[in-house]
């Protein structure tokens, strides 16, 4: 059994915001079970106890002081937007509430 | 509303309040945090989330969080900030950064003003969203709208979320909660927690339970609580909205609801999207946070007095309870300091208490001399309770010298004799009355009093004039003795 | 011929002019930029002019730096202020980043002229620079072969004369792999020695820039200039830039070196021929060399493509049509966002957006990205016992030499095996070399990579220039 099914793969495209074609969704599946398939290893591996690596250089408490910077000019905000109104950011309708 | 049986039902609840940080700049990069600036000004490739910008910590956010920690009795421990990943168009980067499984605070407790104690799961830092206003549709409603327009200038503000545990068992106990959060925020100086601004904003658990269980019932998630009466009318409503489920043999729902003010009620916010997984992972692009205790020392050194330890003070100096109302009234109002000058200076505490807790709630509070001037007068009964108010408001308002101010009103208080002896008048002049108020008719007094009023046009003082009838009947009742 | 630190030593001394530099540089690029394809943008006019500005410092007097007139090409992740930086990506085509990355505020102080912003596999995904939404780039060796990937461009630029140093990013050997198929040098740094702040982001906690150049020394001089503290990054380490160029001629007598037995077997006999003679080279001026092991860096790969593609999902959520780049409308947000992503990104990306949401999603983290977390700290458990041996590492860069155009694109998992000897030095944080060492039976360039644990660059460096040195003999 494939260790990712299409019904999954179909799922995660929803998660990601990828509309994928049923072709892709095929092919995606296929491809993705096979480079899970290649990790699978790492499930041999004995990791009791072993904590994991986030950051590969460690360091703490990087931090910078409360000093106000320079922010962008609109202009140059706005000139980078699909679609501007009203000094905003214009989308298209929004369905749900924020989580 | 038809009637339902609410006795048999316990309220469950647990608030999550969002705080905003008062910094000066944003929590990983130098945009200026001000609320009301003119739309995407306060922005730049950080916290636009521009391709190729990197977060950087502010420090005196990670002080505030450390401050609002400390002030809640939270253990303070070593943090990592996480990725909580979702698409929505007020986030930048699609995802926020928060800290997760490993928050900074955890543990506390907030101890309300009535002696109740509501524990605190955890206050952890995260960024906040961007601002989102909905065109066309109905009165800037998200449903029904054309499109959108987003505004980046809140969009990483330094939040901290406080997790409440589900100890709130009433809507008065959640106001209180909150009003006491707030008072705590503004103390420590973490935030001006201005509800009207979204600088303090909640969200409330509430589920119900029968009365005398323990295991939780099915809760709700109530949204968009704009004020404390806001959430103390959605308390109400939610209670009364799961009791008739519940007494109808129906289930409570586990969902995200909306309060309208407006209409008074909640309504279910369930949307059409799948649930939302969220994928966390620790953020790669931050480090770990681990405050040395030097840094805590340092934090915790700074903090000013709590509101928990400022009742505890001002109870022991004017000798009430530290759950009096008037100890909280006036802790609230920022009046401590001056009650506890005035009763240095010789006021009576109980009378200071009321006397700042009722009549100096409104306006610039007079000069600590002055106040207890007036409360010195009021003691002796130079000033009757009436009077004595009316030269606080005069005082607060125009300022001045007390003596002055009740001399130019012609406030003179009758002497003591004087009144004596219309007190004793007017027992004269009512015999039937006075035997049944002696045998035990006690609103009678009233009868009396209003007598002597009415024979001393108001002058004299109520308190008085019942302490003197007091004092005549137990003369009568030694008399008797004899 | 382009060199880069004989070019700088002449324009610093005036003997030769900034512009006369970029003039002939730019006429190499009209010479064969169109057969390779190793830009997305030649920035032609902005180079004279910034190198007429080199010259202008020259004649007043002041120092022009150390890089002063050196042309260098950028990879197209590496955000311009004002110039497309587009990631080879459709979604990012035309925009214009507001900010210069850190590294190019400092090679423009430094004086060095960019010529061009390079091709590569877009957003870094790939192994051969054909992921690229504007086609693929050639190896200037063999123009029917790729040049590898990801910072392709920037390997086939370096390689064909179009500037003396390029810079790219290696998130699992994207500078390396392609330097070692195009005969050229790449270097990848330490983990936060330079700063990411400005490389558009492929996995935050792999990715590091790092230059491309003809010869040790040339390489040396450019991460002198790169590396360094940068308060913008908060992975950047606290420390200034090593001192690279003037450790060049000390030579290898006493170093011990490991040969990683576990990256020998991996590759293909013409390669492994090249890395005994490299070993048989550095023993021969002085070094002990013998067999290394590193066991758990076989597990590298499946860490790896779990570990950045689950971060670069969430890397690339950004690109949703609302704040810049490609919109594709849609009836509501959601729609438009679906819309937008599916046309904007390529198969390549998608497919790694795809695995690492997956790897993140309720149920599979911890089988997939928490323990590909916990192997990664068996990796540099490994690396560290093989360090209290050894002072450094040598193995070889990619299993074969260059491969033909569509060789490798059928199949992803054949395509990411190019990547099994560069990517556990990204999962450790450690820095590592591709120094071209010869040719394979195909006549193409041969690479051989000297490893070092963190913050070893010195070591590094005087290793590769004994290396490239023993060539010349």
């Amino acid at each position: 059994m494939p260790l990712i099914s299409r019904d999954d793969v179909a799922h995660v495209a929803r998660l990601a915001r990828l509309d994928l074609t049923e072709e892709e969704l095929d092919r995606f599946a296929e491809q993705l079970a096979a480079v899970l398939e290649h990790a699978a290893d790492l499930a041999t591996l004995d990791t009791a106890g072993v904590s994991p690596t986030a950051h590969p250089f460690p360091l703490v408490n990087v931090l910078r002081a409360d000093t106000v910077g320079r922010s962008l000019d609109r202009d140059e905000v706005l000139v980078m937007a699909p679609e501007a109104e009203d000094g905003r950011f214009r989308v298209p309708r929004i369905l749900g509430e924020a989580p | 509303m038809t009637t339902v049986t609410t006795t048999s039902w316990e309220m469950v609840v647990g608030l999550e309040v969002h705080c905003e940080l008062a910094t000066a700049t944003k929590l990983f990069c130098g945009c200026r945090n001000a609320f009301g600036d003119e739309p995407n000004t306060n922005v730049c490739p950080v916290c636009l989330g521009l391709p190729g910008s990197l977060p950087v910590l502010n420090r005196h956010a990670v002080e505030l969080a450390m401050r609002v920690g400390l002030a809640l009795h939270c253990h303070l421990q070593p943090s990592l900030f996480h990725r909580k990943n979702y698409f929505y168009p007020d986030m930048p980067k699609d995802y926020q950064v928060s800290q997760y499984d490993e928050p900074l605070n955890v543990g506390g407790a907030l101890d309300l003003p009535d002696g109740s104690r509501v524990g605190v799961t955890r206050a952890h830092m995260e960024e906040d969203t961007g601002k989102t206003t909905h065109v066309g549709g109905g009165g800037g409603r998200i449903h029904g709208a054309d499109h959108s327009l987003v505004d980046y200038n809140r969009a990483g503000i330094p939040l901290v979320e406080i997790v409440s545990e589900p100890d709130i068992r009433s809507a008065e106990q959640a106001k209180a909660y909150v009003n006491e959060l707030r008072a705590i925020l503004v103390a420590i100086g973490a935030s001006d927690a201005r509800m009207e601004e979204g600088s303090l904003r909640i969200d409330a658990n509430v589920s119900l339970r029968r009365t005398g269980t323990e295991a939780l019932g099915t809760r709700a998630e109530i949204k968009n609580l704009n004020s404390v009466r806001s959430l103390g009318r959605a308390l109400e409503y939610e209670v009364r909205r799961q009791t008739q489920r519940l007494e109808a043999g129906e289930t409570v729902v586990q969902e995200t609801r909306h309060w309208n003010e407006d209409e008074g009620r909640t309504s279910s916010m369930r949307s059409k999207e799948e649930a939302y997984d969220y994928r966390y992972f620790p953020e790669p692009d931050l480090v770990p946070l681990a405050p040395s205790e030097e840094w805590l020392a340092e934090v915790r050194a700074a903090l000013p007095v709590l509101p928990a330890d400022r009742r505890v003070a001002l109870a022991a100096v004017t000798g009430a309870a530290v759950t009096d109302a008037s100890v909280g009234i006036v802790v609230q109002l920022g009046l401590d300091d001056l009650v506890v000058a005035a009763v240095h200076a010789g006021a009576g505490g109980r009378l200071a208490l009321n006397r700042a807790a009722n009549e100096l709630a409104h306006g610039v509070a007079p000069n600590p001399a002055a106040f207890a001037k007036v409360l010195q007068m009021e003691g002796e009964g130079r000033l009757t309770a009436t009077q004595a108010k009316t030269v606080l408001a005069e005082l607060m308002a125009s300022g001045g010298d007390p003596e002055a101010i009740a001399a130019a009103n012609g406030f003179e208080a009758l002497k003591g004799d004087v009144v004596a002896a219309a007190v004793d008048a007017a027992i004269a002049a009512s015999p039937g009355e006075w035997e049944r108020y002696a045998g035990g008719e006690a609103k009678l007094a009233g009868f009396f009093v209003g007598k002597v009023m009415a024979a001393t046009k108001g002058k004299a003082d109520g308190k008085a004039v019942t302490a003197l009838l007091a004092d005549r009947l137990a003369a009568r009742s030694t008399g008797e003795n004899w | 011929m382009t060199a880069a630190v004989e070019i700088a030593r002449n324009v610093r001394a005036g003997s030769r002019s900034a512009r006369d530099v970029v003039e002939e540089h730019l006429a190499t690029i009209a010479g064969r930029e169109a057969e390779l394809h190793a830009f997305n943008l030649v920035l032609a006019e902005e180079a004279l002019a910034e190198a007429d500005e080199v010259d202008r410092r020259v004649a007043a007097g002041e120092d022009p730096g150390p890089l002063a007139g050196v042309p260098v090409a950028l990879k197209d992740n590496l955000c311009t202020r004002g110039v497309p930086t587009t990631c080879s990506s459709l979604i990012l085509e035309g925009w214009r980043p507001p900010y210069d990355a850190t590294v190019v505020t400092r090679l423009r102080e430094a004086g060095a002229v960019v010529v061009g912003k390079t091709n590569m596999d877009e957003f870094a995904m790939g192994s051969s620079t054909e992921n690229s939404a504007f086609g693929p780039t050639r190896n200037p060796h063999d123009p029917s072969r790729v040049p590898g990937g990801s910072s392709g461009g920037s390997a086939a630029a370096v390689a064909a004369g179009f500037a003396s140093l390029a810079l790219g990013s290696d998130t699992g050997g994207s500078i390396r792999q392609p330097a070692a198929l195009c005969g050229v040098v790449g270097v990848k740094p330490t983990y936060g020695l330079v700063s990411r702040y400005g490389l558009v982001a492929f996995a935050s906690s792999l990715d590091q820039i790092g230059p491309f150049a003809g010869s040790v020394a040339d390489a040396a001089l450019a991460l002198e200039v790169i590396a360094g503290h940068d308060r913008a990054d908060s992975t950047s380490i606290p420390r200034p830039a090593p001192s690279l160029s003037a450790v060049l001629d000390d030579g290898v007598e006493g170093l011990r070196i490991g040969v990683v037995r576990e990256l020998v077997d991996a590759v293909d006999p013409d390669v492994g021929a090249r890395l005994s003679a490299a070993a048989a080279a550095l023993e021969a001026a002085g070094a002990k060399v013998d067999e290394a092991s590193v066991p758990a860096i076989t597990f590298g790969l499946s860490a790896y493509y779990l570990l950045a593609t689950a971060e670069a999902s969430s890397n690339l959520a950004r690109y949703d049509g609302v704040r810049y780049g490609l919109r594709v409308d849609g009836d509501d947000v959601g729609a438009m966002y679906g819309a937008t992503r599916a046309a904007g990104f390529g198969a390549e990306v998608k497919r790694r957006i795809m695995l690492g949401t997956y790897a993140l999603s309720a149920g599979y983290y911890d089988a997939y990205y928490g323990q590909a977390q916990r192997v990664r700290t068996l990796i540099i458990r490994d690396f560290d016992a093989a360090y209290a041996s050894y002072d450094l590492l040598l193995a070889p860069t990619a299993p074969t030499t260059a491969f033909e155009l569509g060789a490798k694109t059928a199949d992803p998992l054949t395509m990411y095996l190019s990547d099994v000897c560069t990517i556990p030095s990204n999962l450790a944080g450690h820095p590592a070399v591709s120094v071209p060492y010869g040719r394979g039976d195909d006549g193409l360039p041969v690479g051989v990579q000297l490893l070092a644990p963190a913050l070893g660059e010195a070591t590094m460096f005087r290793a590769a220039a004994a290396l490239e040195r023993s060539l010349a003999l």
